[in-house]
């Protein structure tokens, strides 16, 4: 048996939950959570927890490099966070580029996108 | 010059102002958008991570995005922005000096001014951290600029001083970028940031938050080598602890220590400030004593969510835009908010009621972390206007009550001069 603590992010109350998984890693109980989103959340962070990667890559404008501000479309999963950044630290794009644009298609994983979060001309 | 409605700023608050002027009945020629930076947004042009928008637009947008979809409605509204120009002086009576590099030095005059000049960081000379003086210091707003504006790496092995969510979001960000962050340090027993940043940019990548932490020394000569950390004594004053010293190698430090509202144009015009706020003190409407001059966003309070400060510069705009259009009802009168037990601060200060009374809602900050709550609006003769039963309230999260219509019009008929807004502890542990 394992068991896992953190903090329930759903609202400012910030509880503590703990969740307990079996040998195989399979949810037995969630303790310590005074709703029902926090059991929601708390099964989701210790299942595949995931985060909206967001960083800068360089683009070529008229007036020399700038940092264009990109993110991921969806979120990706945790663990990867790391393993993405060097694909975005090897993107390079040219201007004129539209927010949403996608800069990177497919990136960690099918059917997620890299996208520009601001226009440059 | 003179101009029906002049902004100066061009962040969130100044754009959402201007946006909600000219959707009540202004001509877009009669308003003016005066921006010190060569593009609109202000700070959001920096903030690129994600979590804005989710009140206003129902989505997670990140900060270039939110500030774009306010450029594109102003332009759609064709609002004129100026940019690259900087506002030099503001009277009570509504002259604004300015100096831009296409019209050089500019007296304008307007029927309507609206602040949103935003807030700035507190800086290490605000802290007096002894110590030498090297290069390496920073604040964590300015850590944020050089790496997502201009593009380069403050430094490497990073403490940061307070748990501000920008101290907090920098943490994640110089992590991803290679740095590594070893502590963040708080002074308090608790953070300041969101429980989420808290979550999402320290405990996913492993950087400890020392609470009731703070930096005695900083160490370096041309740059910073180290700093010392200690403990502090709740008990005492939250002094550093003798014997509880500890030095950290490190060639950079950021202070993520508080925001304050920048209002040097505000008590320029002889306007006085609210000293919890350092803000303006406003009515419902957002308009400062100064007759016809508003003030909405950071620079008259510190919010912790956008969303928020769009919603405060529609009331600001829209009331501007009433008043310059001669459409506002007279004030009956005019009734003060006051703190209670519980409450820090709140915004508006005072109520001016009009003769058809509105709903009113009182934005307010708690002292402390609390259980257990019921807010509270009670009039000065002991009624209880509004209230509301919280599980847990924190000063880093902004509350409201929103005071009905039917009760302001009582207050309005009443001998009350004012009201008070407190929080009762309903049992339970602090």
């Amino acid at each position: 048996m394992i068991t896992k603590e953190l903090t329930c992010v759903v609202c400012p109350a910030g509880c503590k939950v703990t969740v307990t998984l079996d040998e195989n890693n399979q949810i037995i109980d969630v303790t310590g959570q005074t709703c029902p989103r926090g059991k929601t959340y708390a099964i989701s962070e210790v299942t595949n927890p995931v985060r909206t990667l967001t960083s800068t890559v360089t683009v070529q404008t008229k007036d020399g490099a700038k940092m264009l501000p990109v993110r991921t479309d969806k979120p990706i999963p945790r663990p990867t966070l790391f393993e993405a950044m060097e694909i975005v630290r090897r993107t390079v794009v040219t201007a004129p580029v539209k927010t949403g644009d996608v800069l990177v298609e497919n990136f960690i994983e099918e059917g997620i996108n890299l996208i520009a979060s601001k226009d440059f001309e | 010059m003179h101009k029906k409605l002049i902004i100066i700023g061009g962040g969130p608050a100044g754009l959402a102002a201007a946006c909600a002027a000219v959707k009540r009945g202004l001509s877009p020629d009669d308003v003016l958008v005066l921006e010190r930076d060569s593009e609109p947004g202000g700070i959001l042009n920096q903030c690129i991570h994600a979590g804005f928008g989710l009140h206003r637009f129902g989505e997670e947008l990140s900060g270039p995005e939110y500030a774009g979809r306010y450029i594109q409605m102003a332009r759609e509204a064709n609002i004129p922005i100026m940019t690259n120009c900087m506002v030099l002086g503001l009277t009570n009576d509504r002259q604004v000096t300015f100096v831009s590099p296409e019209l050089g030095y500019v007296t304008a005059t307007a029927d309507a001014v609206i602040l949103a000049m935003g807030c700035r960081e507190r800086t290490r000379g605000a802290l007096n951290i002894p110590g030498t003086r090297p290069a390496g210091v920073y604040t964590a707003g300015c850590a944020q600029r050089y790496i997502n504006i201009e593009g380069f790496m403050p430094g490497n092995r990073v403490v940061i001083l307070g748990s501000g969510d920008i101290g907090l979001i920098m943490a994640r960000r110089m992590t991803l970028e290679g740095a590594k962050v070893l502590t963040v340090c708080e002074l308090m027993p608790y953070s300041g940031g969101l429980a989420r940043n808290i979550v999402q940019c320290l405990d996913d990548f492993g950087i400890p938050l020392r609470l009731s932490h703070t930096v005695t020394e900083i160490h370096g000569k041309e740059r910073v080598t180290g700093v010392t950390i200690a403990k502090v004594d709740e008990a005492n004053g939250r002094k550093p602890i003798p014997g509880t010293e500890e030095y950290i190698e490190c060639d950079t430090l950021l202070l993520s220590v508080g925001l304050i509202p920048e209002n040097e144009l505000t008590t320029g015009a002889g306007i006085s400030l609210d000293r919890m706020t350092n803000g303006a003190a406003v009515n419902q409407f957002r308009e400062t004593e100064a007759a016809g001059i508003y003030a909405c966003g950071n620079v008259l309070h510190v919010h912790d969510l956008v969303d928020y400060v769009s919603e405060e510069a529609d009331i600001a705009g829209t009331h501007a835009a009433a008043t310059i259009l001669g459409e506002t009802e007279k004030t009956v009168k005019s009734v003060k908010v006051t703190t209670g037990f519980g409450v820090r601060y709140t915004v508006p200060e005072r109520i001016d009621i009009t003769e058809t009374a509105e709903a009113v809602r009182v934005f307010f900050r708690v002292t402390d972390v609390y259980k257990k709550v019921q807010l509270v609006i009670e009039s000065e003769s002991g009624e209880v206007l509004v209230k509301k039963a919280k599980s847990a309230v924190a000063p880093g999260e902004m509350e409201s009550l929103e005071i009905p219509a039917d009760k302001v019009a009582a207050l309005a008929a009443s001998e009350d001069k004012k009201i008070t807004v407190y929080l009762r502890e309903l049992g339970g542990s602090k």
